[in-house]
């Protein structure tokens, strides 16, 4: 980490978005993470993406649980709401917080060990539901914090820092997201910047469960020659499966998409997304096709990133519950409490 | 094109080399900017931690006139500091070296020792000014004997005759001025030379010429002649009032001219009983010639400026001054931004007593004979070598006002240097040109610790720091109250955290690049950029802020890991070592890059030297 404050200063030529905003007034305080850390150049990633998206910080809820990843959210966006909650129990806090009021954005930033390991049974279940948020996994497959032990993402073949063997099989968060009804799974990389912004953008515009899995080497204890999780490693073993543009709902499309090769998803709120695909063996709104192709690559070694899977039809929680387009938390008491008597109508019917 | 060439082109910019001396010299806008090439940011560093003395004669070995400049230095560095782009205001560098020479104490052991036993050879120097004083400074303590001829009874030149010392307390000029004549040096004070060939008779080694541009300007409009009385030329007043001929002046003073000069003379006539001191410039004020802070300075004592007024005419009324006729005028602008100025067809009387004007300077060359091989071009101007300093007959070197047209003390200095090191080659019978010393440079890691530094990289949000100046009421009333009072040493530390220390450079190593990109993300001002080459143009334009400042470099890595490059912009970087912090394997690394003039004596040079290793 860095001891020194980021200056205040500015560059005068640095862009600003619809609402007057630089890059800068994304970003949060200070990281007190490692040199290098893969994680902040996600919380970068996010930065660049709401700037893009001129997003006012105000209509966005941060969550996390426990870990370096789980520490990131303080890093980005500080005018935003936030909650740092108890390990691994990030999802129920954000269940809660979105039926509550459903008309914020939701962001969950976990890690390995908050989602695979503690937070498992908590992150399966929130993807059933289809909570309408972003989830991201800032995977690095090692516990930093307590000094480097493997992790449930870490790869079988993939060796400790000292070079001792991993045991156990790794939890594929994707392939796990494919199968509990995350309606976008996606994977990205820390080290390229510019196939995760987009990547982070499309999950923006998705209404439903949207899942990032983004490989995030840990410098210190994960970016060695033996590991699957190091910059080396996944620079070498990328199989990028395509590129994103997502076109907001105000521009019209001009050119015309190459059949085949690019599908066209219209998002819930109306913006297109492009996806290029550089693979066309698969198609991303097949699950069948998304997890053979998974299976498949993860056999060879291979790292696939980009878009996995897509659902673009599937209804998310509050649609499933049909609660009102009002946020809970604005319809009045006495609308939301309808007194005693009714009360015991209710009572009184079930008995 | 050759097949070299368009593989370039096909793929981009080269890697920066570093081993060109001048790639991270530029980035130091300011030493870059100064014509002696001065190591700002090393002494205000000195100044900073208190260190007076050694910022001092850092100064002195490469400027000559550290308490001088300190305070009238045209200071060329100050538009280039990189806070002007950042921020609009420069950090005070002129200032900051008054501070030196403020509170350098004894200095006197830190002066280079003069060698009993000269080496045979003898040296003419042609006018007391700064930069006969800079050659004789730079070749006493190798030896030379060195013989100093001025019409004037002191010495100083211009420094002395032209800046009030109001700006220039005479104590801090005699002071620097004798320092040097204290080396020994042949001084004929009140000996006007009036044939060159006179001199060259003396058989000396080797002649500069350091005259300066001694000729006021003069205004040939009716009522001239008539009006003499009460007509002053600019600079020939100042010299007056400086030797204490002239005391006092009319009660309404109009001063003509928008330069340094009339700022000087209106300044002064205010002090020698000026009642009513206005300034004309016949150009808009924006156009006017005088520094910023000089017409600050005087519209800070109240007097006022009118532009736009060419005077047409001097009224005369019983053979005596009445007034000034002006024609008022207007500026156009045509496409190329070349000005225009037409008469509105108003005109404006300003009734006054005395005229002073400051509307330029000349050189005068008639005491050369043209028949003894110095040959002149263009505007009656010597022709003279831009780095030798030599004129067409061997031995006879110009510099300062006299060999390039009004300058300022500073670019005399560096005139100075340049031609001593020329006297020295001649002397010793080598190539002016390609036994010429280098520039000494160096790059040092200041890495301390973990997170620890060897200088301060904390940016400074403060503001410049005023100097503080002495009370109006009592200024005014003497040419010889300093105006300024100069920082104290609290101030002076403020107004030093100011400075981005640019001579401690960001360095790149491509090996030990992981392209994480961390440094990307904490780089305040946006400079780092990794990022597929290209031709300068188009690079420049995809960098995350585009670089259109094209004077400043972009920094080009050898390619890395993934095929692209690592590009910064060097234009706005802060040089607070954030990448380097931030970066987890060394890649970045801040390391100060000492640039040093090279002189003709570099026992002078100790303390310059000090900072090379």
């Amino acid at each position: 980490m860095t001891f020194m404050k980021k200056p205040n200063v500015r560059h005068p030529g640095l862009r600003k978005n619809e609402l007057g905003l630089t890059r800068r007034d994304y970003e949060g305080l200070l990281s007190t993470l490692c040199a290098g850390c893969g994680h902040d150049s996600i919380s970068a990633a996010i930065i660049e993406a709401c700037f893009e998206m001129d997003l006012p910080a105000h209509r966005l809820a941060k969550l996390s649980g426990i870990g370096c990843s789980s520490k990131t959210p303080t890093y980005f966006l500080n005018q935003s709401h936030g909650f740092n909650s108890v390990h691994g129990r990030m999802p129920s806090i954000a269940t809660g917080a979105n039926l509550a009021n459903r008309d914020l954005i939701y962001l969950g930033v976990s890690g390995d060990g908050d989602t695979a390991s503690i937070g498992l049974g908590q992150f399966c279940h929130a993807m059933r539901r289809r909570v309408n948020m972003i989830y991201i996994v800032e995977n690095n497959g090692t516990y930093g914090l307590t000094k480097g032990q493997f992790s449930a993402t870490s790869d079988r073949v993939s060796k400790s820092k000292k070079g001792e063997a991993n045991l156990f099989e790794a939890i594929d968060l994707c392939t796990l997201a494919i199968h509990l009804g995350a309606g976008f799974v996606a994977r990205g990389f820390s080290g390229d910047k510019e196939g995760l912004v987009p990547l982070i953008k499309a999950a923006f515009h998705y209404k439903g469960f949207a899942f990032l899995d983004i490989v995030s080497p840990c410098v210190t204890f994960n970016d060695h020659a033996a590991s699957t999780k190091s910059y080396d490693y996944v620079r070498a073993h990328n199989e990028a499966m395509d590129r994103l543009d997502l076109v907001p709902e105000r521009e019209e499309i001009i050119a015309q998409a190459e059949e085949g090769k690019t599908v066209t998803v219209r998002m819930h709120d109306g913006s297109l997304m492009r996806l290029h695909k550089l693979d066309d063996t698969y198609d991303p709104r097949d699950s069948e096709s998304a997890l053979t192709t998974l299976r498949k690559r993860y056999s060879k070694g291979q790292v696939v990133t980009g878009l996995l899977y897509i659902d673009d039809e599937d209804a998310d929680l509050h649609t499933l519950l049909n609660t009102t387009a009002q946020p809970l938390n604005a319809v009045p008491m006495s609308d939301l409490c309808p007194g005693n008597a009714q009360l015991a109508k209710i009572n009184k019917s079930l008995r | 094109m050759s097949s070299a060439d368009v593989a370039v082109k096909s793929r981009g910019m080269r890697p920066t080399n570093l081993a060109d001396p001048n790639y991270f010299h530029k980035v130091v806008d300011c030493q870059w900017a100064c014509p002696a090439h001065t190591p700002v940011p090393e002494y205000i560093r000195l100044v900073a931690q208190g260190r007076y003395a050694q910022a001092y004669m850092l100064n002195w070995e490469s400027n000559v006139f550290p308490g001088i400049l300190g305070r009238t230095c045209d200071r060329p560095c100050e538009p280039a500091c990189r806070r002007v782009r950042l921020e609009d205001k420069p950090v005070a560098i002129c200032r900051l070296k008054r501070v030196a020479a403020d509170y350098r104490g004894d200095i006197s052991g830190l002066l280079p020792k003069i060698p009993k036993k000269k080496n045979g050879r003898r040296i003419a120097l042609l006018g007391a000014g700064p930069a006969s004083l800079t050659v004789a400074r730079d070749l006493m303590p190798l030896g030379y004997k060195c013989v100093l001829f001025e019409k004037d009874a002191r010495g100083g030149g211009l420094m002395r005759t032209n800046i009030p010392s109001f700006r220039l307390p005479e104590r801090v000029l005699n002071e620097e001025v004798q320092m040097i004549l204290d080396m020994g040096v042949e001084a004929r004070f009140g000996h006007e030379v009036t044939s060159l060939r006179e001199v060259l008779d003396e058989e000396f080694d080797a002649v500069f010429v350091g005259t300066g541009a001694p000729r006021g300007k003069d205004l040939n409009i009716p009522g001239r002649e008539e009006a003499a009385r009460n007509i002053h030329i600019g600079i020939d007043w100042l010299t007056s009032v400086a030797f204490e001929h002239t005391k006092k002046i009319g009660r309404r003073v109009v001063v003509i001219g928008g330069g340094n000069t009339a700022m000087d003379c209106c300044r002064s006539a205010l002090r020698l009983g000026g009642k009513d001191v206005r300034v004309t410039v016949r150009s808009p004020r924006g156009d006017m010639k005088a520094s910023d802070w000089e017409i600050e300075d005087a519209e800070r004592e109240g007097i006022p400026i009118f532009d736009n007024h060419q005077p047409t005419e001097f009224i005369v009324e019983n053979g005596k001054l009445k007034g000034v006729r002006f024609a008022r005028m207007q500026a156009e602008y045509d496409s190329q931004g070349r000005r225009k100025l037409t008469p509105t067809g108003d005109e404006a009387v300003f009734e006054c007593d005395d005229v002073l004007m400051a509307i330029g300077q000349d050189n005068a060359f008639t005491w050369i004979e043209r028949d003894i091989g110095v040959e002149f071009g263009e505007w009656g101007m010597p022709a003279v070598d831009k780095i030798t300093m030599m004129s067409t007959r061997p031995g006879v070197f110009f510099g300062g006002d006299a060999g390039w047209g009004p300058e300022n003390i500073i670019w005399a200095v560096a005139h100075g240097h340049q031609a001593a090191i020329s006297i020295d080659l001649h002397c010793s019978g080598q190539s002016l040109k390609s036994a010429r010393p280098g520039p000494g440079t160096s790059l040092v890691s200041q890495k301390m610790g973990l997170h620890e530094w060897s200088y301060g990289n904390q940016y400074s949000e403060d503001a410049r720091v005023a100097v503080p100046h002495a009370d109006k009421r009592k200024s005014l009333k003497s040419l010889k109250v300093e105006v300024e009072l100069g920082y104290d040493v609290k101030l002076a530390l403020e107004e030093a955290e100011r400075c981005l220390n640019c001579d401690v450079q960001t360095v790149f190593v491509r090996d030990l690049c992981i392209e994480c990109d961390a440094c990307v993300d904490i780089c305040p001002v946006d400079c780092i950029n990794f990022t597929p080459n290209g031709v300068e143009e188009d690079l420049r334009r995809r960098l995350r802020v585009p670089a259109e400042n094209l004077s400043q470099d972009l920094y080009i890595s050898e390619d890395l890991k993934t095929g692209r490059i690592m590009a910064k912009d060097e234009d706005l970087c802060l040089h607070c070592g954030l990448c380097a912090e931030r970066c987890p394997t060394g890649a970045w690394d801040m390391q100060k890059f000492t640039y040093v003039e090279r002189q003709a004596n570099p026992a002078g040079q100790l303390h310059c030297m000090a900072y090379i290793k």
